[in-house]
């Protein structure tokens, strides 16, 4: 019996360690240091349907124990990430979760419907919370209407399931989660990151060109906890959690209040190895909470 | 091959205002190949500071195992890395990234090196194995004042070189590009790294000579996989942006839009 596997509506996952998307491009970079097949899935970098060039340097600033960033989605579109990117990860043994992006559900659908027939594509995570661009993203997300309708658009397309990506830059986190499910969303994957900012310290001005960027990092795991702890409460799809995981600790927090399966994000650019260094440490982490089974876990702060 | 490795701190000694010199021992100095890379140090096992700092490496020892990184020490993360002592290790992610060229200079030419402030650290790896291939050089070194200047003696005993102060307190007074239009030097190619508006008057000054510049701007993780550090191209490439960290920090002249 493998004691971290994890059934999810489209992905059969050898353990519930997922590399974030926009924290780990498309892998390539990372499978320098280890072979990819060790991962529960991999949420690749945003794709929309054009090129993107994303926004001006500085796209980065250090926080107290986080960073600021607002990179802008840049990525090469969906014809090259169809080419070439998703072809390269068809040699290791891992489930792809494809993160779309758009500014209006006409693109949505279109990367939607075409990303979902690739052969390693397993499921979709629809970049409704991405806080770093004019248009589409964040709009779609902190609307409870917009959220349910481009939902419901593209899993009209959608060959796989569809997981939607929140934004915690609401008022009522559980209110749009409740109209995701609605829509017919198969799970959530939260948190993407915080709205910040950083001034230069001599200029009085943001640090990042942007202005704003979004914040993540160990800094933010507690809101995202909190957050995953409401929402899990409040629907009955399942949850992939993130927001600050560096540790099979945070792991089995983020499992606690709910989550069904964990992304680790900024965790990747301090230590490569930080995803399966994860999932080598989770079996003792089971051991010494005394369950057999990473699942028994899941919820269990809600018992 | 790029390798995370804990290094040993064989030496570290401050050698100019907030400037330090660090020597750290490992396996992972055998894969330092070229002059230009850099290394991408975490410098607590804490979450404060969090991410991992890029230093420059300055000079590499193979047959000891050991290089060398020049830095200024004037943020939370480069403060930490200065109180480290002898026989502490410091976690490294490396080598990383493109350097600069050797083979572009040969036997017999001569190679024009300008350095800026910290861009001035990775030319001296650089001069020494120019100098292993009998190419001679001309070291043009940039500083804020006499306080900062460091490893004036190092280049001198390698070839030529010229130290230009911003306040004037010690050599030139000015920019190094100030010193250049004095002195007009001959040479096949140039070599540079420090900040953007030195690389940009470098292009311009010498439209038709062969250069490689080194840039830097603020990094994630380093290895090409944030698009923290992303740059504009220009029609001399068909790519649309490179990557300082993995495609860069060096450069040819040129494809960077300044």
């Amino acid at each position: 019996m493998n004691r971290l596997q994890v059934e999810l509506p489209g992905l059969s996952l050898k353990n519930p360690i997922i590399p974030a998307s926009g924290c780990f491009g498309f892998g390539q970079e990372y499978g320098q240091f280890y072979d990819l097949s060790k991962l529960g899935a991999i949420m690749i970098k945003a794709t929309t349907l054009e090129t993107r060039f994303g926004n001006p340097t500085p796209r980065v600033a250090e926080t107290a124990a986080g960073m600021l960033n607002a990179i802008g989605l840049q990525n090469p579109g969906l014809e090259h990430v169809l080419a070439h990117e998703l072809p390269w990860l068809e040699k290791y043994d891992v489930p792809i979760i494809a993160n779309v992006a758009g500014t209006e559900t006409a693109d949505y659908v279109a990367v939607a419907e075409a990303i979902s027939k690739a052969p390693n594509v397993h499921a979709l995570e629809l970049n409704i919370s991405c806080p770093n661009v004019k248009c589409g993203g964040i709009q779609f997300g902190t609307d409870p209407k917009s959220a349910s309708d481009l939902t419901a658009a593209v899993k009209a397309v959608s060959d796989v399931p569809v997981y939607v990506k929140l934004s915690p830059n609401v008022t009522n986190i559980a209110e749009i989660a409740k109209a995701v499910e609605a829509g017919g969303a198969d799970g959530i994957t939260m948190i993407n990151t915080l709205i910040g900012m950083r001034l230069h310290p001599r200029t009085g001005k943001p640090i990042i060109a942007n202005g704003t960027g979004g914040l993540s990092g160990p800094a933010v795991k507690p809101v995202a906890i909190r957050m995953v702890h409401e929402v899990s409460r409040n629907v009955n799809i399942p949850i992939i959690g993130m927001g600050g995981v560096a540790t099979a600790e945070d792991v089995i927090d983020f499992l606690s209040v709910g989550a069904s399966a964990v992304a680790v994000g900024t965790a990747n650019f301090v230590d490569p190895f930080v995803c399966p260094n994860i999932i080598d440490a989770l079996p003792q982490k089971l051991d010494e909470l005394g369950y057999d089974k990473l699942t028994d876990v899941i919820g269990r702060s809600h018992r | 091959m790029i390798h995370q490795e804990r290094m040993k701190v064989v030496r570290q000694q401050q050698i100019a205002e907030d400037i330090f010199e660090l020597t750290l021992t490992g396996q992972l100095v055998l894969d330092m190949k070229q002059p230009g890379q850099f290394v991408h140090l975490r410098v607590t096992d804490t979450y404060e500071p969090l991410l991992r700092r890029p230093i420059s490496i300055a000079s590499i020892d193979h047959e000891l195992k050991e290089f060398t990184m020049i830095y200024r020490a004037d943020g939370r993360g480069t403060k930490i890395l200065s109180e480290k002592h002898l026989g502490e290790v410091v976690d490294v992610l490396g080598p990383l990234g493109h350097g600069f060229p050797v083979e572009e200079a040969e036997p017999g030419q001569t190679a024009l090196l300008v350095g800026g402030g910290i861009g001035v650290p990775p030319l001296y790896q650089l001069s020494k194995e120019l100098h292993a291939k009998g190419v001679r050089t001309i070291h043009v070194l940039g500083f804020q004042s006499a306080n900062n200047v460091f490893y004036e003696k190092q280049f001198s005993e390698l070839d030529e070189t010229y130290i230009v102060t911003a306040d004037g307190s010690q050599g030139t007074k000015g920019f190094v590009t100030d010193l250049l239009k004095g002195k007009a030097p001959t040479f096949d190619v140039f070599y540079s790294c420090g900040p953007t508006p030195m690389l940009s008057a470098l292009e311009q000054a010498y439209p038709d000579k062969k250069g490689f510049l080194s840039f830097e701007e603020r990094m994630g993780c380093g290895i090409g996989a944030c698009f923290a550090c992303v740059c504009n191209t220009t029609a001399a490439t068909d790519k649309e942006y490179l990557k300082i960290c993995s495609d860069g920090p060096v450069f040819p002249r040129g494809v960077v839009k300044l």
